[in-house]
């Protein structure tokens, strides 16, 4: 499903990534740890098409997403730390403007059944101006829900959530991959993170440097390996 | 209706709705027509043939210091809760949300003018019933053709950090054909002269629409990717 070698980003003389490379097969899901500032929203970005690397290169379900960027955005999903909504639009406006936008016009039913599932259905017809961060966050999710996508990126998910809201995602993360589908979850919640992995991967200075199995981890030595790994780097969490 | 027109009405409809909701632009719009008359009665003073002679000229000023105000902001909105990113990955001809803020921007500019004229025609006194074909039509070309200019502009300007200094300065010069055809036919129209002798600046009009279209359709893409 995703291909990524050598990925190398610079923004002017400061690399944000260097020599990242990884693969995820369909079905899989990968954390991505890291404290602040390590590239894990750059590597997301650069998954997204969202952002051109430097140098490396990217296959997304078997294309070159460095060369064909629209090709392989219908398979790709994201949630990022913008929440891509219309504040003076509706929770069910905001749905129905996206489901157009993503080439699938979801009828009425099935934007009420997805606002249902983030629990967000009693309030479908409010401007999301009025909405809690919180409520913002499963709007966006509930955005997720009826895309299409393959590959589904996301950016600290879980901020935001009460202790609900972070059991439901899992769930629907779970079953998004028991659907076929690939995940990369960049988060500071281990917890959370690790619930849903199948994969853990830390990323240090711009460099991946643990990508493992979360079957051979346990939580303690994560724990341990990531103080070690990440902040014994000298970086600031 | 296909997916490239679907997805160009969505867009119109998403920024009606919010305008019509938050009204930000509108009033502020309506607001600076009105500052704008009331210098241009104070300046010209109530000799009627002094501000027949330069009606056509004020009309115009007016609609470009609006759409100045009204283009600019057109992808504010979409850098908010970064839509931006979502319109980038959005599948399909970037083209067709172009199209959807030129629409948008037209309706807008459409109120605005409407307001404007209106208001010339009760703070001068003017009447301009027997003239009004013609002069919708002038109106509505000139609009299409700064609306599409501005369109394109202020998606461009919208990622920059100066790009309140650089719209203006961007679409001010590029507006000038529309800007010149636009006073002159106006002029004619106002006159009360026969549409046909407005035509060679119509046909300029016209032609910088369709230009100005044209290009806004093949480069939106670029525009979006940044």
């Amino acid at each position: 499903m995703v291909e990524a070698a050598h990925l190398r980003k610079t923004y002017g003389p400061t690399p944000a990534l260097e020599d990242v490379s990884l693969s995820l097969e369909a079905g899989q899901g990968l954390t991505l740890l890291g404290p602040n500032g390590t590239g894990k929203t750059t590597l997301l970005r650069i998954l997204a098409t969202l952002l051109r690397p430097s140098s490396g290169s990217l296959r997304i379900v078997g294309l070159d997403a460095l060369k064909e960027p629209p090709a392989v955005r219908g398979a790709i999903d994201m949630v990022g730390h913008g929440t891509w909504i219309y504040e003076d639009l509706t929770a069910i406006e905001n749905l129905r403007f996206w489901s157009v936008m993503g080439g699938h016009d979801a009828p009425r039913s099935r934007l009420h059944a997805a606002l249902e599932l983030v629990e967000l259905d009693t309030v479908a017809e409010r401007r999301a101006r009025t909405f809690s961060a919180g409520m913002k966050r499963r709007l966006a999710l509930a955005r997720v829900l009826l895309g299409r996508g393959r590959l589904l990126l996301l950016d600290e998910p879980f901020t935001g959530l009460d202790r609900a809201g972070r059991k439901w995602l899992g769930e629907f993360l779970m079953a998004f991959k028991a659907r076929g589908g690939a995940l990369v979850v960049a988060t500071h919640s281990f917890d959370a993170g690790l619930g849903v992995a199948d994969r853990v991967a830390i990323l240090a200075g711009g460099r991946l440097v643990l990508d493992r199995p979360t079957a051979q981890l346990g939580h303690d030595e994560l724990r341990r390996l990531y103080d070690d790994l990440a902040l014994g780097s000298g970086i600031a969490s | 209706m296909s997916g490239y027109v679907r997805r160009a009405w969505i867009v119109v409809w998403k920024d009606v709705l919010s305008e019509r909701r938050s009204k930000e632009s509108l009033n502020a719009l309506v607001f600076f027509s009105l500052l704008l008359l009331f210098v241009f009665q104070f300046a010209l003073g109530p000799e009627r043939a002094r501000v027949e002679t330069a009606l056509p000229g004020l009309l115009w000023l007016g609609f470009i210091l609006a759409g100045l105000l009204a283009f600019g902001r057109t992808f504010l909105v979409e850098r908010e809760n970064d839509c931006w990113e979502g319109l980038v990955l959005a599948p399909g001809d970037k083209s067709a949300i172009y199209l959807g803020k030129l629409a948008g921007n037209v309706l807008l500019m459409a109120v605005v003018e409407a307001v404007l004229v209106s208001l010339f025609a009760l703070f001068f006194t003017l009447d301009f019933t027997s003239v009004l074909p013609g002069l919708m039509l002038v109106l509505a070309l000139g609009t299409l053709g700064l609306a599409a200019v501005g369109t394109l502009f202020g998606a461009i300007t919208a990622q920059l950090r100066a790009r309140e200094l650089l719209f203006p300065v961007l679409l001010l010069p590029a507006a000038v054909p529309v800007l010149l055809a636009a006073v002159s036919a106006t002029q004619t129209v106002l006159l009360g002269e026969p549409l046909g002798e407005a035509a060679a600046w119509l046909k300029l009009l016209a032609a910088a629409d369709l230009v100005y279209l044209v290009v806004g359709v093949l480069t939106f893409e670029f525009v979006l990717e940044g």
